[in-house]
């Protein structure tokens, strides 16, 4: 049993497809370690397998993060507001993973409406970092980074609007891939900033990441933003990285990052460049202004997508006996946790009269010229590189309490998502937090111009080889085992203060 | 700086209930957030164009063939307070 657990996605579904492990008992062997979930990882978890079709991740079993809608299935968003909503469709991310033969093997906690990048804005409660149960696992999907870093699924899938993938898997140890905006169908994932939100997958290493992306990619009808990847994905591969030119950023000096961060990426280039790639700086000038122009663009349209949630047509409703307006009001007001409120406040706030230009179309041309400072650095290099994060995991309500410092998690993952680049974070070795305390994991993020998947996963494959990260967390002592998740919905808090989107 | 008469307003347009605490601290975490995003307001982007999306698409056109909807019933399932085929309200009229 515990080897099957030690399978790669990649390894399990070549022994089951040969016939040397039956769909069942992979599937009986996840179920039970899922039946474990001591991280308040999981929200919902399948009783028994579908018996999905025939594919390339026949029998593979997917964690699913709860933004994503699942005909029949209670699908929340990590809010109040939909607690017991149970979708009439299937989002097509995940219609495509079960078309491919995989199986829907739970759904995953995460921050309310993907609003957060510690997992603390969840209606029902933290996720811990299996690493180190007192840290936070990340966020956004940090439910679905704490499943796969903690032994309770072998992959899982998530979403990418300011660093949601790419920002927990760097903070749990794994690898998190946001594709370019267009490669994954949008339909039937619940909306946060739709000209950001991206599907993406979670996994232990660089070739399940292009298992899942080969799966999950492709044109939609049902979203007219879809376009697919020109050629699809195939598993990557490579020896060296001999004739690949790497950029960092010369604003790097970002003074907030983490000595022991800092000395892992110093390590990493060096790595790259031993194995024949070149590094030289590059400027991204505008790179620096990517947190302002995202905390204004992400919160307008959140502000707008998220007013659909008026208590009429699903969802919670909450009277105070007056009329349609109070229900309205009333509703939201419970409903909504204290992040979300903020976004919303920030967003209208933006978008209302007089200040429209000032904040909304000022941060739409910052955005353009963020894209325009890519396409100057990939004019000359193939990838820039970045850690992923300025900090390792950081401990529960540590940042809850300034939502400016919880949104500075973000400084290194916003700028991809608003050109809309894919970028990927590997896990590339262990540092000690500020403070002291036991070794945690460290991201290195790549990103690659547009549609560039294979291209990056390819380098990232090289590197993971070289690397040889061992994606196993020894969880440390610290912060007693989670309380069962039953008692946690009933008395979970609309979470604390801040949260960025890492 | 964001005055709490602004917050009131805000919400208001936001159909957003806030307590009296909310509005206070909403108040002071509005203007630390907006102090930060201001920094963009001093870069000379005249003429700039605004991006509002990054995939560049012409219109994308599909056959515009009937398929069937979901059925009333499945829909109202979902409903807080489903009745006679339609999603009850309360009246947008406030009483006298």
């Amino acid at each position: 049993m515990g080897e099957l657990l030690e399978l790669t996605v990649a390894g399990a579904a070549a022994r089951i497809a040969a016939g040397d492990v039956s769909p069942d008992e992979y599937f009986g062997a996840w179920r039970n370690a899922a039946a474990g979930d001591d991280l308040n990882a999981y929200l919902w978890r399948a009783d028994e397998r579908e018996g999905g079709a025939e594919g390339p991740l026949g029998g593979i079993p997917v964690a699913i993060k709860d933004l994503f809608c699942t005909e029949g299935v209670e699908t929340t968003a990590g809010s109040r507001i939909l607690e017991g909503h149970r979708p009439l469709y299937t989002a097509h991310a995940v219609w495509r993973l079960l078309g491919a033969g995989a199986e829907l093997l739970g759904k995953t906690n995460m921050d309310e409406f993907a609003m957060g990048s510690s997992n603390e804005n969840s209606a029902f409660g933290p996720v811990l970092n299996p690493w180190d149960r007192g840290r936070v696992p990340g966020g956004s999907s940090g439910g679905s980074a704490a499943v796969v870093a903690g032994g309770l699924a072998p992959c899982a899938i998530g979403t990418d609007t300011g660093g949601s993938i790419r920002q927990p898997a760097a903070l749990c140890g794994i690898v998190g891939l946001k594709p370019t905006y267009g490669a994954i169908s949008r339909y039937g994932m619940i909306a946060f900033a739709s000209s950001l939100d991206q599907c993406g997958p979670l996994t232990r290493d660089v070739t399940d990441a292009a298992l899942l992306l080969a799966a999950l990619q492709g044109r939609d009808p049902c979203d007219s933003t879809s376009v697919g990847i020109a050629g699809g994905v195939a598993p990557p591969g490579g020896e060296d990285l001999k004739g690949l030119r790497f950029a960092v950023p010369t604003e790097l000096a970002h003074d907030a990052i983490d000595p022991g961060v800092r000395e892992v990426f110093e390590t990493t280039l060096a790595r790259i460049e031993r194995l024949g790639g070149e590094i030289a700086e590059a400027p991204l000038p505008h790179a620096e202004h990517g947190i302002s122009a995202y905390y204004v663009i992400a919160p307008a349209e959140a502000s707008a997508n998220l007013a659909r949630y008026d208590g009429v047509r699903y969802g919670l409703r909450e009277e105070a006996g007056g009329d349609l307006i109070e229900m309205y009001e009333t509703t939201r007001a419970r409903g909504f946790g204290p992040e979300v409120k903020r976004r919303v406040m920030l967003g209208t706030y933006a978008l209302s009269s007089g200040y429209y230009d000032a904040y909304y179309g000022q941060a739409q041309k910052v955005r353009t010229k963020i894209a325009a400072d890519f396409a100057a650095a990939f004019a000359e290099f193939d990838f820039v590189v970045t850690p992923t994060s300025p900090s390792v995991a950081f401990g529960l309500g540590e940042k809850t309490d300034d939502p400016l410092a919880m949104y500075m998690n973000d400084f290194f993952t916003v700028p991809m998502s608003l050109a809309g680049i894919p970028a990927i974070s590997i896990p590339a070795g262990l540092a000690e937090p500020p403070g002291g305390g036991p070794q945690l994991p460290v991201g290195f993020q790549i990103a690659a111009p547009a549609f560039a998947e294979q291209k990056l996963l390819d380098a990232a494959y090289v590197l993971e080889q070289a690397v040889g990260f061992d994606p196993r967390p020894s969880p440390s002592p610290s912060g007693a085992p989670y309380a069962p998740m039953g008692d946690i919905r009933r008395t979970g808090s609309g979470g604390g203060g801040g949260g960025g989107d890492g | 700086m964001i005055e709490r008469e602004q917050v009131l307003h805000v919400a208001k347009l936001a159909r957003l209930g806030l307590s009296e605490e909310e509005v206070e601290t909403m108040a002071g975490e509005l203007s630390g957030i907006l102090e930060h995003v201001d920094r963009i307001a001093e870069l000379d982007l005249e003429g700039v164009e605004p991006t509002s999306h990054v995939v560049e698409l012409e219109n994308v056109l599909r056959a515009d063939e009937p398929r069937p909807s979901w059925p009333r019933d499945t829909v109202l399932e979902q409903a807080p307070d489903p009745d006679d085929g339609a999603f009850r309200v309360p009246s947008p009229q406030a009483e006298a």
